[in-house]
């Protein structure tokens, strides 16, 4: 096992081949977000989603044939944690007070059982609209102000460093969602914004030490410098990690079928994050030619 | 770092003991005397209930206004004797041709403050343009929003009594944006009703039915509520639903139909009186939101103002008729947009499972960071204890709701808190290696990681931040204690912990600590 306090990785030694993986992944991403896109979820696309529970197991086809004969559209029937409850996602959507209760009467009837319905989001076509909008304007509003932070905080190179690595993680876990065909709804933009913070957050604490080993030594070559500040904050990024894993992985286990997709976006976010602040963050600022004279200027004018 | 003063050992007990004092009372079913009295808000995803979001539209409003000026106007160019042709109405906009003498004439008519008042510094009600003989005109865009502004201030008063009448539990009814009302109904399962109630205009008229040698320009096809019959419906008002003073579900004494009685006010009442006299053995028509719901035979002139509506009503249909004609038409048709509805036993489900997974959460992490850093560890989870229960107790004091997503933000809370421990430990470690005074070494790492730990918990602040303003309901809640738990955390960790370090590490009197 390593030793991650007296660890002497050579991190950036091979930062091309990290950047090769990560410019690969982050077109495969592209690929399947431009030829297969997300799954949209009824936030961002309209139409109503039924969380029903029968009273013993039953079958998603069965639901779904019996949903079929009722002019709903397109229609998605999906187990939810147990095969007594399911998730119906329908294409309609319509405000009228008897929409819902028909369903359910008509569904009550043909399948001649018991059906509770636990939950309904209807979303109409104007406000799947407006979440798409507000949504994409969220994440970008959140880039431009950490961009901002951090440019006041630090020298301009860490800056673009830290929002290049910030839109790796926010492309590829755009493209996981594409790929394994998870629903997209709002509560992932949540969760994308959290993997923007803490990406950063992780990013701020590699770059804070560099910066202090800058005014350090002036002399010692960029590359070296760079990887004794990932090995000296190894530890920290480490642990760190892998406690917000064991609380994540909590809420992906234990939290219900709701917070599902949200503690995995989380997951893969954190991993991704932690992964890019080191491999890719990192290297940019060697890359970007950071200025090596780091005196304070002495004000000496009388 | 590590000196504390009487007085800010004193603030930070005090801290912790107000943040005790509004955690505790979530704990007990009832009221605890010496606890304030609140609880932490829960959302409609863990309480259960439903979210409505509604639109009011316009366009049907905009479109009788138009109409209501076209009639006046025609009118006024009568009595004023302009001649015009082409009149017609456009896309809300009001089309004809004059003769171009008379085209002064026109202009002033137009200009005329009783035809076209001012309704601020800049601008009138209409605006029109007179080219060569055609002549167009249009309400102001002021003019528009006034009467939007208004249809809404009017909509959410009969949306409030309309949903008071049905004895929700307190709801919540509130204007969103120009044009929009959300109601949040806590408890409410199947607001099947509630739908029905604010989904109906309740435009009510009385009219009678064309006789068979009418004019087909004086009446119109309506269809009844059912869909299956088709009336010839005079355009003739004869009365219509505001002189309506009361209205209330009943049974009809012949066949025990349910119906709504009315009552109308005097000019109603004599209107009617008028009305029926005048006509006995023709059908009067009563309809609502353009459907005919029935249309007896008049027998006798109805002097009295009573009257009862019977359509083959359910109780329940009559109980809303008559809560709906209670509380008056709405100016504009209202339409549901956005629908979220929890059972109670799933909002239930989601607490037990959110509460499992915190408890779960919390002690792999206590565990984790007790084998890293065994005392200092100690030290570290009381903290992080402290930290959940402050979270609890601000989220409780300023009444943040706390949705699913929130309770999911709170977990997370606790994994990221740790990130300040960890920083700052790891720190007094690579401290303790050269610097030999412990004292020192742990001072060092407390003032050297602090600058760090600003910054890397400010940009997650930005994105919280972000996310409050411009996210939208359960996700809100998450943004809220995200934001909280940031600065719990960095107040427990930098500076109750610091406490409890300082007091170990001056204990040890300069021995030798590892961590």
């Amino acid at each position: 096992m390593i030793n991650i306090y007296n660890s002497e990785i050579k991190f950036l030694n091979h930062y091309k081949k990290f950047y090769f993986i990560s410019i690969l992944l982050i077109l495969i991403s592209i690929f399947s977000l431009v030829n297969k896109g997300l799954n949209l979820g009824i936030d961002f696309k309209g139409g109503t989603i039924i969380e029903m529970q029968f009273e013993k197991s039953f079958s998603a086809n069965k639901i779904r044939s019996a949903l079929l004969n009722q002019n709903l559209g397109d229609i998605k029937v999906k187990e939810f944690g147990d095969n007594k409850t399911f998730l119906a996602i329908l294409e309609k959507k319509s405000g009228d007070a008897n929409f819902i209760p028909s369903i359910k009467s008509s569904l009550v009837k043909s399948l001649n059982m018991e059906i509770n319905f636990r939950r309904v989001e209807m979303v109409g076509p104007k406000i799947s609209k407006e979440l798409t909008q507000s949504g994409i304007y969220a994440v970008l509003i959140a880039l431009i102000l950490m961009l901002f932070y951090i440019w006041l905080r630090f020298e301009w190179q860490f800056s673009l460093g830290a929002i290049l690595a910030l839109c790796h993680d926010v492309v590829l876990t755009l493209g996981a969602f594409s790929i394994i065909n998870f629903e997209f709804n709002l509560s992932i933009i949540a969760a994308v914004l959290t993997i923007v913070g803490y990406s950063m957050n992780d990013t701020v604490v590699i770059y804070d030490r560099i910066r202090e080993n800058l005014k350090k030594d002036e002399t010692i070559e960029i590359l070296d410098l760079i990887n004794n500040s990932i090995n000296e904050t190894l530890p920290r990024t480490l642990k760190t990690s892998i406690t917000t894993l064991l609380a994540l992985i909590a809420i992906y286990f234990f939290g219900g079928e709701i917070l599902k997709g949200f503690s995995f976006a989380l997951i893969w976010g954190v991993i991704v994050g932690t992964y890019s602040s080191i491999f890719i963050a990192s290297p940019l600022i060697l890359i970007f030619k950071v200025k090596r004279d780091w005196n304070e200027v002495v004000d000496t004018t009388p | 770092m590590l000196h504390f003063s009487r007085l800010k050992i004193f603030s930070i007990f005090i801290v912790i003991l107000f943040g005790l004092l509004f955690f505790l009372p979530n704990f007990f079913k009832n009221e605890i005397s010496f606890l304030p009295n609140k609880k932490v808000v829960l959302g409609l995803d863990l309480q259960g209930g439903s979210y409505l979001l509604l639109e009011v539209d316009s366009k049907p409003l905009f479109k009788e206004k138009i109409d209501a000026k076209a009639f006046e106007l025609k009118k006024r160019l009568r009595s004023q004797k302009i001649n015009y042709k082409n009149f017609n109405i456009q896309n809300s906009e009001i089309l004809f041709e004059i003769n171009i003498e008379d085209k002064n004439k026109i202009n002033n008519s137009l200009k005329d403050k009783k035809y076209n008042p001012k309704i601020d510094e800049t601008s009138n009600e209409i605006n029109y343009s007179i080219n060569e003989t055609l002549v167009k005109i249009n309400f102001s865009d002021p003019y528009l929003e006034k009467i939007k502004k208004n249809a809404m201030e009017q909509s959410l008063e009969i949306i409030r009594s309309r949903i008071d009448e049905l004895g929700t539990r307190e709801p919540t009814i509130i204007a969103q944006g120009d044009d929009r009302i959300l109601i949040e109904l806590p408890g409410i399962k199947n607001p099947k009703r509630i739908k029905e109630i604010i989904g109906t205009t309740a435009k009510l008229t009385f009219k009678f039915l064309a006789k068979n040698d009418s004019n087909p320009n004086s009446y119109d096809k309506l269809n009844s509520k059912s869909g299956t019959e088709t009336y010839n419906i005079d355009k003739q008002l004869v009365l219509s639903g505001e002189h309506l003073t009361e209205a209330q579900p009943g049974f009809d004494n012949l066949n025990n139909n349910s119906v709504v009685n009315f009552k109308l006010d005097s000019f109603g009442s004599k209107k009617f009186a008028y009305a029926t006299k005048n006509n006995i053995g023709r059908r009067l028509a009563i309809i609502i939101d353009n459907k005919v719901v029935s249309a007896p035979v008049i027998r006798d002139a109805i002097t009295t103002g009573n009257g009862q509506i019977s359509g083959g009503f359910s109780v329940e249909e009559a109980n809303n008729l008559a809560i709906v004609l209670r509380s008056g038409a709405l100016p504009a048709p209202m339409v549901i947009i956005e629908e979220r509805t929890v059972g109670p036993d799933l909002g239930q489900e989601s607490i037990d499972k959110g509460v499992i997974s915190l408890i779960i959460g919390f002690c792999l992490v206590i565990l984790y960071i007790f084998y890293n850093y065994k005392i200092l560890g100690i030290f570290a989870n009381v903290s992080l204890l402290i930290n959940l229960i402050l979270l609890l107790g601000i989220l409780t004091f300023i009444e943040a709701t706390l949705t699913l997503p929130g309770i999911a933000g709170i977990i997370l809370t606790v994994g990221m808190a740790v990130d300040a421990n960890v920083l700052i430990y790891e720190r007094i470690k690579e401290e303790l290696k050269d610097e030999t005074n412990i004292l020192i070494a742990f001072d060092n790492g407390y003032k050297r990681v602090l600058s760090t730990l600003l910054d890397a918990n400010i940009t997650t602040l930005i994105a919280a931040f972000v996310l409050y303003f411009v996210g939208s309901g359960p996700i809100k809640g998450f943004a809220v204690t995200l934001a909280i738990g940031i600065i719990t955390s960095l107040f427990t960790t930098f500076v109750l912990g610091r406490f409890f370090v300082s007091l170990y590490v001056k204990s040890k009197k300069g021995e030798i600590i590892k961590i």
